[in-house]
């Protein structure tokens, strides 16, 4: 019936030119969605390519093979007055202790360079190691003592498999001779005779890998072995720390001020558009501003975190102004009417209602402020803050570098020692920023109100 | 506001200056002369002289864009929170100029409530949304008086005994006409002359609107009620008086009854009959 009744579609020219053409808009359609999924591939497919190269090379630094080693702490040689003075324990001499400990497990190895790559298998800082657990501890002076020395690095990186014993090593491993020595004895990092001495060790179950302590609670060292980020995380704790205390409330206030007390005229559009600028202006530059005022002209200290907090307060600023206005912007005015219209004056109105319900958005802002911060390297060189530190900082005043900056020193470094940790550190700071960014994902969702 | 300055020009048949019929002199609660609002360069309200008498409600209706809500927020100056917005004229209440700058707008709010179109409690507890006036304004010094203020002022709106268990739930839970209600309990618990109604009940339900205009009858033995309105049919069941406001112009104002049934001006005849609006 409805043949008959109705026209034959193809006698509709007008029919017939949108068929074409919706055959044209599907693939149009077909062809942007594609567009999509592949540069969602790429991204993601780099993005595994990234964390895989990260995570590959920087998960061996979790760990470090230890010897160990039954240390005799004679009084005479560490507190010869007797009195346990911890500043004489402080600069006592541990390393012939160790060295000592060293000869007893090769008795063989007596002569001037045979002790000489017996003393080289152990890190050069085991000496602290020890000092540590005996300021811990002074009741050990006089005691024999079983520690676990960290093991010199190219000894820990042949371990870990991440130097080829087969190019410049001789054979660590149950292997032994028969893998030539591609480089000639004086460039070999490790001699025959160290070599031996490892497997001696290995074969005697003395070394052990275990989870890697001093790459949390160390500053920087030359030593890879015992190189820590605790210092440089701490240093990234101060900076941040003045940051915040600094860039959130003149943030807000700036936010509050303009949006809602400024009246609206050229001035307040120029200083506007001026925020907007300012949040474009490349890091560094911050750097360079903070070098001339900060060090310059207030003579604050170089490398400090208090300067860094400034500098990097200069340079997140512009986000939270931002992203506060913007939180402001979004409270209904019908809230405002409400409090304006029971009497509220308009100090009452902002402070009682409209910042609690722009808190959650301001909140956001800061913390990706503070993320943008936490990652920043370049501004922070400018004002010195890329010295090789190696004691933990005390407080914002004292030298110190940050983790950015740190990995940037790492990345610098020859030994395979620092290349793992470089990665490591990476792992480190990006697992900070994941968990600020969550927080301010968090934040949103918990605080998200309809009205 | 779709206001058109040349439209005075066109002949409607009234006097740029209007004036709503003169009540008594001892009943007059707000007296508004010669009153004009601007938005920037546009003229949204063309000096409206009118008065508003004590404890009755006035409605006030037209057609949308024709500035009574302008009018009303002029009453108690929540258009100075609008930069382009000019006021001239004279706006008394109690006979003293709520323009004058020795008035202070706070207490001026305070004394002349408002509840706006949209429910908007403050997305914070029933109970501190009563609270929060007497509270900013010094009213009560025990935690005791302000809860028998936010007791009396729910009650009042009708509220108290649909929320009295739950009076720390968020207020933004209730029902529209219950936010609404919540809204008027806010309005009063600071204890104003005059209340201010933009439009109470236009996103509410027929039920919800039955009880608000019902509430808004036993509130005019206490308070000053001022009303915009687009029902006519509310304005009829609510007010005692009404004024009809066309393009900015106060058209027409008297009792109600006269206004409804015998209005003298066509153009209010036209709109109450539904020809235009």
């Amino acid at each position: 019936m409805t043949d008959q009744t109705a026209p034959p579609t193809q006698t509709n020219p007008a029919m017939d030119r949108m068929k074409a053409s919706l055959a044209r808009r599907y693939a149009a359609e077909k062809r942007f969605q594609s567009y999509g999924i592949i540069a969602i591939i790429l991204a993601l497919s780099m993005l595994v390519t990234l964390f895989a190269t990260i995570i590959g090379t920087g998960y061996t630094a979790f760990v470090q093979h230890t010897v160990h080693l039954d240390v005799t702490l004679f009084p005479q040689d560490i507190d010869p007055e007797g009195n346990r003075d911890p500043e004489v324990l402080a600069r006592a001499d541990y390393q012939s202790a160790v060295n000592d400990a060293l000869y007893s497990l090769f008795p063989e190895a007596t002569g001037r360079s045979a002790r000489r790559d017996v003393r080289a298998l152990v890190s050069s800082g085991a000496n602290f190691v020890i000092r540590d657990m005996v300021l811990d501890n002074p009741e050990l002076v006089g005691q024999r003592v079983s520690v676990r020395v960290p093991l010199a690095t190219e000894f820990d990186q042949v371990l870990k498999g991440n130097i080829d014993p087969a190019v410049d090593l001789g054979v660590i491993r149950e292997r032994s001779t028969d893998i030539p020595w591609t480089l000639p004895p004086g460039e070999r990092l490790i001699s025959e005779g160290q070599a031996d001495y490892m497997q001696q060790l290995v074969r005697q179950g003395e070394i052990d890998a275990s989870f890697n302590r001093w790459f949390f609670t160390n500053g920087d060292s030359r030593q890879p072995e015992l190189a820590g980020i605790w210092g440089a995380a701490v240093g990234s704790f101060f900076t941040l720390l003045v940051t915040l205390s600094l860039s959130f409330p003149i943030g807000v206030a700036a936010a509050v001020y303009l949006e809602e007390f400024a009246p609206k005229n050229r001035w307040t559009d120029i200083i506007e558009v001026n925020i907007n600028n300012l949040a474009a202006v490349p890091s560094i530059v911050f750097g360079l501003l903070g070098l001339a005022v900060f060090l310059q002209f207030f003579g604050m200290p170089r490398s400090a975190p208090v300067v860094g907090g400034l500098v990097l307060t200069l340079m997140t600023l512009p986000t939270i102004i931002i992203a506060s206005r913007a939180a402001l912007k979004s409270v209904p005015p019908s809230i405002r009417e409400a409090a304006l219209g029971v009497g509220a004056s308009k100090l009452q109105c902002i402070f009682h209602h409209v910042l609690p319900l722009a808190m959650p958005g301001m909140l956001t802002g800061t913390i990706i402020g503070m993320a943008q911060a936490l990652g920043e390297t370049a501004p922070l060189l400018m004002i010195g803050m890329v010295a090789f530190v190696v004691d933990i900082p005390g407080s914002p005043m004292d030298p110190s570098t940050v983790l950015p900056v740190q990995i940037y020193l790492w990345s610098d470094s020859p030994e395979r020692g620092f290349t793992e940790r470089t990665s490591a550190a990476i792992m480190c700071l990006l697992g900070f920023l994941i968990f600020m960014n969550a927080a301010a994902v968090l934040l949103r969702k918990r605080f998200e109100r309809k009205w | 506001m779709n206001v058109q300055t040349k439209d005075s020009e066109q002949d409607h048949g009234y006097p740029d200056t209007t004036v709503g019929k003169p009540i008594l002199e001892s009943d007059i609660k707000v007296a508004a002369r010669d009153v004009s609002v601007f938005y920037g360069e546009k003229q949204a309200i063309k000096s409206v002289s009118l008065d508003v008498a004590a404890n009755e409600v006035t409605a006030f209706i037209g057609p949308s864009g024709c500035g009574k809500s302008t009018f009303l927020r002029a009453l108690n100056r929540m258009n100075d929170t609008i930069d382009i917005c000019r006021v001239t004229g004279d706006i008394r209440l109690d006979g003293e100029d709520v323009y004058d700058r020795k008035v202070d707008v706070v207490q001026l709010r305070a004394r002349v409530g408002m509840v706006f179109q949209k429910p908007n409690p403050f997305p914070k507890s029933i109970f501190e949304n009563v609270a929060y006036g007497p509270r900013i304004h010094g009213l009560v010094s025990h935690k005791s008086e302000l809860e028998e203020i936010v007791h009396s002022s729910l009650e009042r709106a009708g509220l108290l005994n649909e929320v009295k268990d739950r009076l720390d739930t968020p207020g933004t839970g209730l029902s529209g006409g219950q936010q609404q209600r919540l809204c008027i309990a806010r309005a009063i618990a600071v204890s104003p002359e005059v209340i201010l109604m933009d439009e109470p009940c236009s996103a509410l339900d027929p039920i919800a609107t039955a009880k608000i205009e019902e509430l808004i009858d036993e509130l005019r033995a206490n308070y000053t009620i001022v009303i915009v309105t687009h029902s006519m049919q509310q304005a009829a069941r609510v007010s005692q008086r009404t004024a009809f406001f066309h393009l900015g112009n106060l058209v027409e104002m008297g009792d109600t009854e006269t206004i409804f049934t015998n209005p003298e001006h066509r153009l209010t005849q036209g709109y109450i009959t539904g020809r235009f609006g």
